[in-house]
């Protein structure tokens, strides 16, 4: 009568079978939820003491720019090449998110379908851990004699670095069961549809947002990478440009940007953590 | 011609033959012919009312295939749930209680035997039939309000809210719909679990241990609500539970299991006057009454009576 249900014993524990306990603190390290303001405070001084310390220094002992350019001239290099650098910008995000949502979107699905199969699952994850170990910038080459230099390579590349993280991240969420959660919804009549829905994918969340984070940090490394390799375009290419014209100041100005660009990945999923998966923590 | 026709004659009765032994054979499967076994009860001091049936369990086998080998779980279980009665199923641990109770729900298939709800077979779950689990089952990325929805969101219906709501200040949660479950009480939690079992207003309640991971304290409270509810509502409720007291507290009739393989040995009929107060635990005759009990289930494990 219930495929689910159908033979098993039903005992359960109170924690899900196979998961244990897994947050988004856990995958990396948390922003931390509660931060006094002397704690915010003491924070922005050491970067304060850093970076006027580095400026300091780099002016006192006579450092050559090409070593290590100043802070003060990173960031008047960021303004003023802020009008070449915005295309290669977009270019990098461009790849990022295209590669990012085909990755993602082909990982989860295979993830919620796999974890159905035991079987295939068994079958199945070997060459999925096989796809997360490879560095796939190692492909990157192969693909751009396939498909030249334009993004396409890139994109795939990304795709193939943040799909498998994603899927294997979503499948430890999927495999959580809690037979005594599905047993209620079919209580009040679900259907296997609605138990996926309204019961499965919630459970899953905390660990799908953990594989969507960490896959989407892979598929930056990716991008940025792929476009070290060949190409004329993109953020990875304009390091390699920069620093091939031992134009330091530039070159750290894409670093930072870059910087930024990772974190900014890492707060937007933190935030989504706290909204759609605050409940395990 | 007349060869013809004694052959038509032959038929004729061949067929009635035949139709009469898949009638009897289908009331028989009924149940309608049965005995039923286990109603041989110890003591039958309770008024012979009427007792309309509200569930009939017949012959009910559940195996489970583990790596060990087959577990009978239910061995040709019977037992009538009667229209409005508060029926306690007890009995040792692994005894196949849930097993039996899941398969009323419908959430279990049987190996043999069949489950009715009125005339109805039970091989899904019904709309009638509600069940409450142990450890409250809510969903911890819901609050409490969400939380209780879920019955309608599935069946797709608007929440009724004037029952939700009436039902809440019942238990004594009104104000708390925003809470998370990690955020309440057990004995809320729980609570909150019956208030979305009562809220699609079923006629027959289910309750899975519902309260054996609450601290006495608060188990007793809940024993006393669980049996305000019945007495209100007056629903059909089979609560399962291994604590001999708790069963005789709020049952009217408690039907002891035996394990391995899971079997009705007993079924006791308990006719302590409602409303019951939870000092009527200390009384002499209730604790004679769970003694009694516990020396049955004892002698049927094989083990010496031994009551200190």
């Amino acid at each position: 009568m219930d495929k689910v249900l159908g033979d098993k014993i039903p005992e359960f524990n109170k924690k899900a079978a196979g998961g244990g306990n897994v947050g988004l603190s856990g995958a990396s390290f948390s922003l931390g939820d509660h931060r006094t303001k002397f704690e915010t405070l003491v924070i922005i001084l050491i970067a304060v003491v850093i970076i006027g310390g580095t400026e300091l220094s780099l002016v006192l002992f006579n450092v050559p720019q090409y070593v290590l350019p100043k802070p003060s001239l990173i960031v008047s290099a960021l303004f003023t090449e802020w009008k070449f650098l915005w295309p290669h910008i977009l270019i990098t995000i461009y790849e990022l998110l295209t590669g990012f949502a085909i990755g993602a979107s082909i990982g989860f699905v295979l993830a919620a379908v796999i974890t159905q199969f035991p079987f295939v699952e068994k079958i199945v994850t070997p060459y999925i851990l096989l796809l997360v170990t490879t560095p796939m910038l190692a492909l990157v080459p192969l693909l751009i004699l396939r498909f030249g230099f334009g993004s396409e390579p890139r994109i795939i590349a990304v795709a193939l670095a943040s799909g498998p993280m994603v899927m294997i991240n979503s499948a430890t969420g999927f495999r959580r069961v809690d037979l005594a959660k599905i047993a209620l919804a079919r209580s009040f009549g679900a259907s296997t549809l609605q138990i996926f829905t309204k019961i499965r994918i919630p459970m899953a969340m905390p660990m799908i947002i953990v594989g969507l984070m960490v896959g989407s940090i892979f598929g930056l490394l990716t991008a940025i990478g792929a476009e070290m390799v060949g190409g004329a375009e993109g953020l990875g290419n304009r390091l390699t440009y920069y620093s091939a014209l031992i134009r330091m100041p530039q070159f750290f100005a894409i670093i930072l940007i870059l910087a930024f660009m990772g974190i900014s990945i890492y707060v937007f999923f933190f935030w989504l953590g706290k909204k759609w998966a605050s409940w395990e923590t | 011609m007349k060869w013809r026709g004694s052959l038509r004659e032959r038929c004729l009765l061949r067929a009635v033959q035949i139709c009469n032994i898949i009638s009897v054979s289908a009331a028989f499967f009924q149940g309608n012919f049965t005995v039923p076994k286990t109603e041989k009860t110890a003591k039958r001091t309770g008024p012979e009312a009427n007792h309309a049936v509200k569930m009939a369990i017949r012959e009910a086998s559940k195996s489970y295939q583990t790596r060990s080998g087959a577990v009978h779980a239910l061995d040709k279980v019977s037992l009538d749930v009667r229209e409005g009665e508060f029926l306690c199923i007890l009995g040792p641990s692994g005894c196949g209680k849930t097993t039996l109770l899941w398969s009323m729900a419908g959430l279990h298939t049987l190996s043999s035997g069949d489950i009715r709800l009125g005339n109805e077979p039970i091989t899904k779950p019904h709309p009638e039939i509600a069940m409450i689990f142990q450890d409250a089952n809510l969903l911890p990325w819901r609050n409490l309000a969400k939380n209780i929805e879920l019955p309608f969101e599935l069946k797709r219906r608007p929440p009724d809210r004037a029952r939700i709501d009436k039902l809440l200040e019942r238990v004594g949660l009104a104000g708390f719909e925003n809470k998370f479950p990690r955020e309440l009480s057990g004995g809320m939690q729980q609570r909150a679990s019956i208030v979305r079992s009562l809220s699609v207003d079923p006629s027959v309640l289910l309750m899975d241990e519902p309260f054996g991971a609450l601290d006495a304290f608060t188990r007793d409270e809940m024993n006393l609500l669980i049996q305000e509810i019945w007495m209100e509502t007056r629903k059909t409720i089979a609560f399962v539970t291994h604590s001999i007291s708790e069963a005789i507290f709020l049952a009217d009739r408690v039907a002891v299991m035996s394990a391995r393989p899971g079997r009705i040995a007993e079924i006791y009929d308990i006719d302590i006057p409602r409303p019951r107060a939870i000092d009527i635990q200390t009384e002499p005759d209730f604790i004679k009454q769970v003694l009694d009990i516990k020396s049955r289930i004892e002698h049927g494990r094989g083990a010496k009576v031994a009551i200190t």
